[in-house]
């Protein structure tokens, strides 16, 4: 790190080190839906990371070529690192590691890289609004773990955008959600008999049924597609949330990059 | 050295152009959205650019800033996150002829742009026709969420330089860290030697 003299001021003044590459070894991989793997890894000389940061893994084929692609981390500060990868089926890199990674296997990586979309609840104490569309999601619930590892009582909705009940990442994990946690589906395309919740595209209306009041100095985390979170950002923004206040992350039609 | 996925090898077999694509970019015929924020949505009425920091500060509205000499350009651009786009055609007024209506010896910038984005450059690399602000993709007005009314175009560095709804410069005499670059990210950022994060 830096020094201890200027922790307090990272923030404005000392730009941030990213770690060099280094070899983690698969620990466990765990399939969250027929196109979701979570993958555990043993990472020997990790720094840390802040809830909603991500990582880079880079993949070597045998003659040489290598590709690289960036992951948000699913685990929590403090627990071990996990990512959460959706399969693209035009993909290189991601039916590799949703396929043929298994435990024992060495792969590479750097990080954590990024640092704006984080929650840090030393330095923040509004609710929490959690905005995910799809694989979105990752990073929201490693904000989640966190929330229940530092034992913070802030009060945290998750409004979750999938297309079907299959869909859902995490699924057991939300069905149980720590106190003071909502978790809201929107079912987009298909709702299992006797759904009630929403089955729709999130809107305007929805985000004003969901959202936290202003007044609670709500801090949203908006993680999806590039269309989900232009609606739902845009949406926050008119309910009279600070632009300052909703944080993004995209992903185009390629995918997580 | 590397340990070896097995099983894992190129999938997109089609040759790329030879010298166009940087190191750990690959193309895509896409355009990614990346913004930490919501897309701000800025009143013409109520745009400017100015440069901020010169003895004498230059600002010119919308309907000033249409009537400079602009052209159209067609150039390849590089994500930090990897993707490629080349050939992406854009118009506006190149950063010569902004920075030649003011006098300054301010080696640095600090682009600032609405929603609070910065990102810092060095001057050298804005002049003699290597960078714009473009208000116009593909023939059309560039779009919100792409960056417009107008944003920053400097291909030859990785694109969150090339800041989006970028209304103006503040010259620097020492180079200071933007947005991106005070979490992690490159002071420089060329995507040929693939400075991506602080110290690559």
């Amino acid at each position: 790190m830096e020094g201890t003299a200027v922790r307090g001021r990272l923030n404005d003044q000392v730009p941030r080190k990213t770690g060099a590459w280094q070899t983690a070894t698969v620990d466990s991989v765990l399939d969250e839906t027929p196109t979701v793997r979570t993958i555990a890894l043993a990472v020997p000389h990790w720094p840390g990371h802040q809830a909603g940061q991500h990582l880079d893994i880079r993949l070597t084929a045998d003659d040489g070529y290598h590709a690289e692609r960036s992951y948000s981390i699913a685990s929590a500060p403090g627990e071990p690192v996990a990512i959460t990868v959706e399969r693209l089926d035009d993909g290189e890199v991601s039916p590799y590691l949703t396929e043929e990674l298994r435990p024992g296997d060495e792969i590479e990586l750097r990080g954590p890289i990024g640092g704006y979309f984080v929650w840090d609840p030393a330095a923040d104490s509004g609710p929490l609004l959690l905005a995910a569309g799809g694989s979105g999601v990752v990073p929201l619930r490693a904000i989640l773990r966190y929330r229940s590892e530092v034992g913070s009582s802030v009060p945290a909705r998750l409004l979750y955008s999938v297309r079907t009940l299959a869909d859902v990442i995490y699924r057991a994990e939300l069905a149980r959600p720590a106190d003071g946690v909502e978790v809201i589906y929107t079912l987009t395309r298909k709702q299992p008999a006797g759904w009630t919740g929403y089955a729709r595209r999130v809107d305007q209306a929805m985000i004003t049924e969901v959202a936290w009041p202003v007044a609670m100095a709500p801090l949203a985390y908006v993680c999806g597609p590039t269309n989900f979170v232009e609606a739902v950002a845009a949406d926050l923004v008119a309910l009279g949330y600070p632009p300052q206040r909703v944080k993004t992350e995209r992903f185009g039609a390629t995918g997580t990059p | 050295m590397s340990p070896i996925s097995r099983g894992f090898h190129r999938r997109h077999t089609e040759a790329e152009p030879a010298g166009r694509v940087p190191p750990g970019q690959y193309v895509t015929s896409d355009f990614p959205v990346l913004s930490a924020g919501p897309t701000p949505h800025t009143q013409l009425a109520n745009w400017t650019f100015s440069i901020e920091g010169a003895s004498a500060p230059a600002s010119w509205t919308w309907p000033e800033f249409q009537a400079l000499p602009h052209e159209t350009v067609t150039v390849d651009i590089h994500c930090v996150t990897r993707w490629s786009k080349l050939d992406t055609s854009w118009t506006g007024v190149s950063l010569d002829v902004l920075l030649d209506a003011v006098s300054f010896d301010d080696p640095y910038v600090l682009a600032f742009c609405d929603g609070g984005y910065t990102t810092n450059l060095p001057m050298a690399d804005l002049r003699g026709g290597k960078a714009w602000v473009a208000y116009s993709y593909d023939g059309k007005p560039l779009p919100a969420e792409h960056g417009g009314p107008a944003r920053l175009l400097v291909p030859h560095l990785y694109f969150w330089k090339s800041a989006k709804w970028v209304r103006g410069l503040r010259l620097r005499e020492v180079d200071t860290p933007g947005f991106w670059e005070m979490y992690g990210y490159n002071m420089y950022g060329d995507p040929w030697k693939e400075q991506r994060y602080a110290g690559d």
